[in-house]
């Protein structure tokens, strides 16, 4: 017995005390391959960075970001904010920024109705809705948005008669190769109390629905909150609006010899950035909207009937919910695509943050610096609206219990 | 209690009565989906007016008052016979444009012939029936695009001795791969391979350090070092072959698969080196529907090992490596494309070492390519996790190591489980080649762009029917891409079906 005790514990001790190379170790093997690779990108970029040094030393580039605080010296063609030519580099840039918000922001706006009108129409019963629903997706998908932007622009606006001959549209409104000319709206000061009225319109809805909401758990009843909602949402503002007096006016566009003025023109390189951006990013959200519907089980809907509500209440209260956790985080990188496509305004020459970078960059070669910022502000705008659909979306979801 | 006792029992199935008049039949059915509500009736009747007038409008624009003939402007003004719809003749007109750029006429049929190819070998893979995959693979995947190389720019090219030497490290470092893990073949010869690869490797990175003396061999010029890494990559692969030959007669296949790699790399540049009479064509001039292949065909190839790699490097236990592929990943990510295009033409030639110069296409590629990598690695990640941590543990109860258990078990169900999400990669790829166009080359759009401002063509509707044609190609490439993805998909759905 004593041997073959020895050998079982040669045996045990031989397993305990393993033999393999130090390489055939994952651990020790990890930690190796990690330190190469670290070593080698350090290296690799040490090497970029030098060349850069090298490069920008004999093309007698300084380096930094100093050039922001010289004098711009050129135009930008639509101005939410003050500038001039003889603001700084750092204004021009902040221009192109709040170009692109306000071009994203309204196109995410009319993408989002676009959309949820399309993808629920790919749902219909009506053979016809469905049919050119589907048309609609198939044909915006798989087609570049540029080429889109660039038919809006080329192809239609720049088309159109000239402001004498302009398309007369309803409201004082005019459509011409120089954009869209709207009456614009200048309100007196008192206008403010209208605003007041309808916040507060806005959170006696919230209040309403809240109260509603614990008379619900109390009682089990429902009651309908659409018209209070209206009063005090549509109703106070304007019953305030009118008690005050009317405060505005109207400024419509007049039609002179060569041109229309007055107004409130929107120029067609907005006109065909949105319209494009819109119209391309509504088919993916359409499909978003569609695939997150049809992810509510049909057993969802078959028990609300069975519970007896109605096709719409059923609509509303059991299948848009959960409908909306799967679409939200889809609906999430829709938006910062349409937020990163706005960079091809370009194209068309609407002064967004590219177009007016890359003017920058030309005329200072600074590109190192017009690049980095061009990274930093994309890279901003996604962790922004990620971090807020995040939020929201954690709001929606489901509570698992 | 006395039960209920039912007198009539039915001893046979009865007739199943018609449905009533009003459920089935032409009638019917125009009912249900079209008037089913009043609501719907009226949207039916509002969009069918809208269908008309859109279809009678499209059909007179295109069709009615189309100009299909011409050789300038005047043809497509509007003239006394009303307004003028497309202007085709600008199309028609510039086709060669748009489809080749300005590459020159008479050497057009290189470029037929690499899409010919292209098509050829693209089909084969693509037709479930046809068979020899695997080579077709590999043609299409290893040799083709050198071919297509050669072909599109004339070859010739000079390849400097430390390029050859790489080349055959590579080659020697393949057959080591082949040769090792299969019955019979020594181990020991198998370290000397592996030894001799590393020194190979060495020799190199100090080759690029140390500079002096040139050598001549065969034409290709090398510097000491590199012609002496080149031969211990020589050696190397002759150790890996030597220890095929001795594991003896049944291992034939195995002679067959060391040699492979190092007869690949001289192919390779016997093929890029040689000369075959065929005229040089400088990038510059490529451009139209060629060039948004080639731009797109390259980020698809580039991007799909890439993308695998970083979705690995995502999810490996190594922090290191993780965090490099998470920042990878989320910057290409987070920013537009445009930017990423405008960093690689003006970024790029700062990187390079003073006197480096990349062309236009090659900063743009690799900038696509980076690009796309990023977006398909997001994509095969979620293949990764939808599989089911099982098929990592049995695969790891196999003794698999990891790169046989990714390649063996994994990929084949993480990449089935997102082909739709490839695909749309590969889709959204397409569509993108198109910025290409506003750092200045001259792809698809970039053509018709330029067409449609030729002072000879410009009219009211020459950019529209221009734009309209390229957006119909366009259309036809990627919704082919997407109905090719549906079928796949149905193709490749084997079990786990609910």
């Amino acid at each position: 017995m004593a041997p073959m005790a020895d050998q079982m514990t040669a045996e045990a001790a031989s397993i305990s005390e393993p033999r393999v190379t130090l390489m055939r170790d994952p651990r020790v093997r990890g930690l190796i391959i990690q330190i190469v690779m670290i070593i080698a990108i350090l290296a690799f970029a040490a090497w970029l960075i030098n060349n850069t040094v090298q490069n920008l030393a004999q093309a007698k580039i300084a380096s930094g970001f100093g050039f922001l605080s010289s004098r711009a010296g050129f135009d930008i063609a639509q101005l939410p904010i003050d500038y001039s030519s003889n603001s700084t580099y750092g204004r021009a840039l902040l221009v192109g920024l709040t170009n692109t918000v306000i071009v994203a922001g309204s196109g995410i706006a009319l993408a989002t109705i676009i959309g949820f009108i399309i993808g629920v129409g790919r749902l219909s019963r009506n053979y016809l809705v469905r049919g050119l629903s589907t048309v609609y997706v198939e044909t915006f998908r798989n087609i570049p948005p540029l080429l889109v932007i660039l038919f809006w622009y080329f192809g239609v606006l720049s088309v159109l008669p000239l402001p004498r001959q302009a398309v007369e549209l309803p409201f004082g409104t005019y459509l011409s190769n120089r954009g869209l000319q709207m009456p614009a709206a200048r309100f007196d000061p008192v206008a403010i109390w209208t605003l007041v009225a309808f916040l507060i319109g806005i959170a006696g809805a919230l209040v309403l629905a809240r109260l509603n909401r614990l008379r619900q758990m109390r009682t089990g009843e429902r009651r309908s909150l659409l018209w209070p909602n209206l009063g005090l949402i549509l109703g106070l503002p304007l019953a305030v609006f009118v008690v005050s007096g009317l405060p505005v006016t109207f400024e419509f566009p007049e039609a002179t010899r060569f041109n229309l003025v007055g107004g409130w023109q929107v120029k067609p390189e907005f006109l065909a950035l949105f319209l494009a951006l819109s119209f391309y990013t509504a088919a993916f959200i359409a499909e978003i909207v569609r695939a997150g519907i049809l992810a509510v089980s049909w057993g969802q809907t078959e028990a609300a009937y069975a519970l007896g509500l109605t096709r719409g209440a059923t609509l509303r209260l059991v299948v848009v919910p959960q409908a909306f956790r799967v679409i939200i985080p889809p609906l999430t990188s829709q938006y910062l695509n349409l937020t990163k496509n706005s960079s091809l305004g370009l194209a068309v020459g609407y002064p967004e943050l590219v177009a007016v970078g890359s003017t920058v960059l030309n005329q200072t070669g600074q590109s190192v610096e017009v690049v980095a910022i061009w990274m930093v502000v994309y890279l901003g705008l996604s962790v922004v609206t990620s971090a807020f659909m995040n939020w929201f979306n954690a709001r929606v979801a489901l509570v698992e219990r | 209690m006395q039960e209920q006792v039912a007198f009539y029992v039915a001893r046979e199935q009865k007739p199943a009565l018609p449905p009533p008049p009003s459920e089935y039949g032409l009638l019917a059915t125009v009912r249900k989906n079209l008037f089913a509500t009043p609501f719907d009736a009226v949207l039916t009747i509002a969009l069918s007016i809208f269908c008309v007038w859109a279809a009678w409008n499209i059909i007179e624009w295109a069709l009615l008052s189309g100009v299909f003939v011409g050789s300038d402007r005047q043809a497509c003004l509007a003239g006394e016979g009303g307004p003028v719809g497309a202007c085709w003749a600008f199309v028609s007109a510039k086709l060669g444009q748009f489809m080749y750029g300005l590459y020159p006429l008479d050497e057009r049929w290189r470029v037929d012939l690499a899409l010919l190819l292209l098509v050829i070998l693209g089909a084969g893979l693509a037709i479930p029936a046809v068979p020899y995959k695997r080579l077709n693979a590999v043609l299409l995947l290893i040799v083709y695009p050198f071919v297509a190389l050669v072909l599109l720019t004339g070859g010739r090219f000079t390849i400097s001795g430390s390029w050859i030497a790489l080349l055959f490290i590579v080659a020697a470092f393949l057959s080591i791969i082949f040769a090792s893990g299969n019955p019979g073949v020594s181990p020991k010869l198998i370290r000397v391979a592996t030894w001799l690869v590393a020194l190979a490797f060495l020799l190199l990175i100090l080759a690029n350090v140390v500079t002096g003396g040139r050598m001549v061999l065969l034409t290709f010029r090398f510097s000491p070092l590199a012609l002496l890494s080149f031969l211990t990559a020589l050696a190397s692969t002759g150790a890996s072959v030597l220890a095929a030959v001795r594991a003896g007669a049944k291992q034939n296949g195995v002679l067959l698969r060391v040699l492979l790699p190092p007869f690949v790399v001289a192919m390779l540049i016997v093929l890029l080196a040689g000369d075959f009479g065929l005229r040089p064509v400088p990038t510059n001039l490529w451009g139209g529907l060629m060039l948004t292949l080639v731009v797109a065909l390259t980020g698809i190839a580039a991007s799909l090992p890439l993308g695998i790699l970083l979705a690995l490097g995502r999810r490996s236990s190594m922090p290191a490596v993780r965090l490099f592929s998470v920042v990878f990943i989320e910057f290409w990510r987070g920013v537009p494309l445009i930017t990423v295009l405008f960093m690689s033409t003006f970024m790029i030639p700062l990187f390079l070492p003073v006197g480096v110069t990349f062309n236009q296409l090659l900063r743009a590629l690799i900038g696509v390519a980076l690009f796309s990598a990023a977006y398909m690695a997001e994509v095969v990640r979620g293949g990764l996790q939808a599989v089911p941590k099982g098929q990592y543990e049995g695969a790891m109860a196999l003794g698999l190591g990891y790169w046989q258990m990714m390649r063996l078990v994994i990929m084949p169900q993480a990449l089935k489980l997102v082909i739709p999400g490839i695909v749309n990669t590969f889709i959204g790829m397409f569509k993108d080649t198109s910025l290409v166009y506003i750092i200045g080359l001259a792809d698809l759009l970039g053509t018709v762009r330029r067409g449609f401002s030729d002072p000879n063509w410009i009219t009211p509707t020459t950019a529209a029917t221009g734009l309209v044609f390229a957006a119909f190609i366009y259309w036809l490439f990627c919704f082919s891409m997407s109905r090719y993805s549906i079928f796949m998909e149905r193709r490749l759905h084997t079990g786990h079906r609910r």
